[in-house]
């Protein structure tokens, strides 16, 4: 039995170090720490409720658009305004574009590079995957960025710049998108379809979001071979190495679901519990934040987050992570991509889950069929709109009262949870995506997701940073600013 | 991550065109844990060149100053204690936003992390490095200040860098690089004739300027944002918000809500850089009287309601 503290890790978004326990050869416990604070929920303490527009965003410069999403959707309940028609379809095109940005650039500039490491020099086909996937100086890099930025020019249009927009307003957006701006918006998204279709999946996206299970998966694949996309290479390396096996995490799969419009969301909210093979309502009364193993005092270990307290203790005995462990119903759940699609009830993502469960390749799949799915739904919002009619209801704040904002960034389920007393916001508790992926323990000591994903990783001897560990911490694709907001 | 919306082809290779060797970047390089951990202290013992030592994200010294709320992963070490160490030994050290130069939006409220930037502490000098802090090559710290910056504006400091054309006289007062900095939000602002005229927004998605109500600081920021656009065509004011002074020390507690002007009178109290009070007064109630129907109308609408006039241009 040996103890190993890995970090820093490359490649997430902000700090991360994992405190892995070994035992012949393979992870035998983990412990997740987020070495960072950063205060946003102190910050926000008595700020008059508008100005969390201007603050939430820059909790984090990689999902700044779904924290003000989450923001604006927060304000609206507690204002009780919904956008008009226009303004739903340009914020969901705004959150959107956030979230297949950060698809994109987890799978080209932060996961995939792992693979084109020297340590796997001698494995079939590496030297194709050196070429194109390895980190700065692969083809995928070198093509993948300028796509990203024309991708983005998406914001420059409807949302000023990325990030950091104040567009996103509880009534909708603050820029009226005119009739040759949607042209424009249409052009760039024909050219990202074009860009993915020819590139990521070497097929139509429609053909890909289509495939109806993991056979159905294997058959495509087997049609095509590796060299037909970077889908396809992802697939022959999960193959080789055995991904579809690796950083299985609990069965229980979170979402908000995302993209409101006309009164629905696009893609179902819920809780997939595999065990039950059911969808969980969900109702954000099972929710809960625990504080044993943070370094944080409260008057109580656990709390709903709209009574949610954040008060760091440095010194606290036992603790081990400024991260929060949000429990669903006390259970932990784990969210994201693979998540939303599941519980939206995608036959693929079920399929997957299924037969092997929420895997290293499963989250990575989800990604990417995620990006299928929702390029058609952007194609689609911007066709409705409707230049000269509103994009922004007008908004009336209330000085007392609550109100609660969940959508889904790219890495998960996000809650805004806002109390206002006398016009000023009394309480603002957040709870993202990686905090309910990364947690530490809970008062029943009961592990997070990644802390029991990694249990039973193969790990070479004398490595200072396993590989297969890297794989499985970053198929979560974290965001560990946004952790510990 | 606002610098990979690089307006370029191919943002490594105009970095390694430009003669710079990325030698860690916590999104893009390979390395982790030892490797990463082995350069730094490389660096440190001054056995690794470091041309250009560039610091993302306030700098953390709470709580009581034993920088723990920021420990770099797998060293047991405080951030702020390897920056200062390494910076010690860069020949160039570049504050990357203004939470990096200035504290910046970490350090709003009662500042509960004890953040600070490299150099200030929002516009007092000092921060982490000291006010008589010179890097190797005698400048003091650089400050790319913006939340978040444009990433032209990091990537030509940079290449300034590589190219040794950037000196005390390329830097502003509080060490922005002039080239964007001396520039203000303003200037090439599209609501410009309604600022002309004090034709104003009232509320979000309105065309009108956003100074009188709406709490834009372009005539008082110094940047180059609307000559210089985001991501293709954007800006804030371009995007229906106000410029929030993002690129200036103590933006984060503005003392007002963030999209609201504040005025003594009716007359908002930041007045455009430069411009005498009184002047001011003069100038906006005669333009005021003086505002075209159209320019009036468009101001309190979402698109266009009154289009120009066309006139003859031709002679004949």
């Amino acid at each position: 039995m040996s103890r190993q503290i890995l970090g820093p890790f490359n490649r997430v978004e902000g700090d991360l170090e994992v405190t892995l326990e070994q035992a012949d050869g393979r992870v035998s416990a983990a412990w997740v720490n987020s070495p960072l604070y950063r205060g946003f929920e102190q910050i926000l303490q008595g700020k008059v409720p508008m100005d969390a527009l201007t603050l939430v965003p820059r909790i984090c410069g990689i999902c700044s658009v779904s924290q003000s999403a989450a923001s604006a959707a927060a304000l609206a309940d507690l204002a009780g305004v919904t956008p008009p028609p226009n303004g739903a379809r340009a914020s969901n095109l705004m959150l959107s574009a956030e979230n297949l940005a950060d698809h994109f650039t987890h799978f080209y500039l932060f996961f995939m590079p792992d693979f084109a490491r020297d340590a796997y020099a001698g494995t079939p086909g590496f030297d194709a995957v050196r070429a194109r996937f390895k980190a700065v100086e692969g083809s995928a890099a070198a093509e993948a960025l300028p796509a990203r930025a024309r991708f983005l020019q998406l914001m420059g249009t409807l949302a000023g710049k990325w990030p950091h927009t104040l567009s996103l307003q509880p009534g909708g957006s603050a820029r009226a998108i005119q009739p040759a701006e949607r042209v424009r918006l249409l052009s760039l998204l024909r050219e990202f379809r074009g860009w993915l279709e020819r590139h990521l999946f070497g097929d139509a996206l429609e053909a890909v979001s289509a495939l109806e299970s993991s056979d159905a998966l294997w058959a495509w694949f087997d049609a095509r071979g590796p060299a037909r996309g970077d889908l396809a290479r992802f697939l022959e390396l999960s193959k080789t190495l055995g991904l579809d096996s690796l950083g299985r995490a609990p069965e229980r799969y979170l979402s908000f679901g995302n993209y409101p419009i006309d009164g629905r969301r696009c893609f179902a909210p819920g809780i997939w519990d595999s065990a039950v093979g059911a969808v969980h309502p969900l109702d954000t009364r099972d929710i809960v934040e625990d504080i044993s193993h943070a370094w944080l005092a409260g008057s109580t270990n656990k709390h709903h987050p709209l009574v949610g307290e954040t008060h760091p203790d440095a010194d606290k005995t036992d603790a081990y992570s400024w991260c929060k462990a949000p429990r669903w119903r006390d259970k932990v759940v784990q969210c994201g991509a693979l998540a939303r699609q599941v519980v939206d009830g995608h036959p693929l993502a079920r399929s997957l889950v299924a037969q092997g469960g929420g895997t290293v390749m499963s989250r990575v799949v989800g990604r990417l069929l995620e990006i299928a799915r929702v390029v058609p739904m952007m194609e689609a919002w911007v066709r409705d709109l409707a230049p000269g009619e509103p994009f922004c209801a007008e908004t009336e704040l209330p000085d007392q009262g609550v109100g609660v904002g969940l959508v889904e960034a790219a890495r998960g389920a996000l809650g805004h949870w806002l109390v206002v007393r006398n016009g000023r916001i009394q309480n603002y508790q957040i709870i993202a995506p990686t905090t309910w992926n990364f947690s530490p323990r809970d008062a029943a000591g009961t592990p997070g997701a990644l802390e029991q994903a990694l249990v039973g990783t193969a790990v070479g001897d004398g490595a200072d940073m396993p590989l297969a560990v890297q794989h499985v911490v970053r198929s979560f694709d974290p965001c560990m600013v946004c952790t510990v907001h | 991550m606002s610098l990979l919306c690089a307006d370029t082809p191919n943002l490594m290779a105009t970095l390694a065109d430009g003669g710079i060797e990325l030698l860690w970047h916590p999104s893009l390089s390979e390395a982790s844990g030892a490797d990463v951990i082995a350069l730094l202290q490389a660096c440190e013992a001054g056995l690794q060149r470091l041309d250009v030592l560039c610091v993302e994200g306030a700098l953390l010294r709470g709580p009581k100053g034993t920088g723990r709320f920021h420990m770099l992963a797998g060293t047991g070490r405080p951030m702020i204690d390897w920056v200062q160490s390494l910076a010690a030994r860069a020949h160039h050290t570049v504050a990357v936003g203004t939470c990096a130069a200035f504290g910046g939006v970490t350090a709003a409220a009662f500042n509960p992390t004890d953040a600070c930037g490299l150099q200030y502490d929002g516009d007092t000098t000092g921060g982490l490095l000291g006010a008589d802090y010179r890097s190797g090559s005698g400048l003091p710290v650089i400050n790319i200040a913006g939340c978040p910056t444009h990433p032209d504006w990091v990537i030509e400091t940079l290449l300034a860098l590589a190219m040794n054309e950037v000196s005390v006289q390329s830097l502003d007062a509080i060490g922005r690089p002039r080239f964007y900095a001396d520039h203000l939000v303003h200037h090439g602002c599209a609501r410009n004739e309604f600022y002309e005229f004090k034709a104003s927004a009232e509320k979000p998605s309105d065309l009108g300027c956003l100074m009188e109500h709406m709490g834009c600081k372009g005539t008082q920021a110094h940047a180059d944002c609307n000559t210089r656009p985001w991501n293709g065509q954007g800006s804030c004011t371009n995007g229906g918000y106000p410029c929030i002074s993002c690129t200036e020390p103590g933006f984060e507690e503005p003392g007002h809500p963030f999209a609201q002007t504040p005025k003594v009178g009716g007359i908002p109290i930041g007045l455009p850089t430069d411009m005498p009070k009184a002047w001011f007064v003069a100038l906006a109630a005669l333009s005021k009287s003086a505002t075209p129907k159209r320019v009036r109308e468009n101001a309190t609408a979402d698109h266009t309601v009154v289009t120009p006039a066309i006139r003859r241009t031709g002679r004949k």
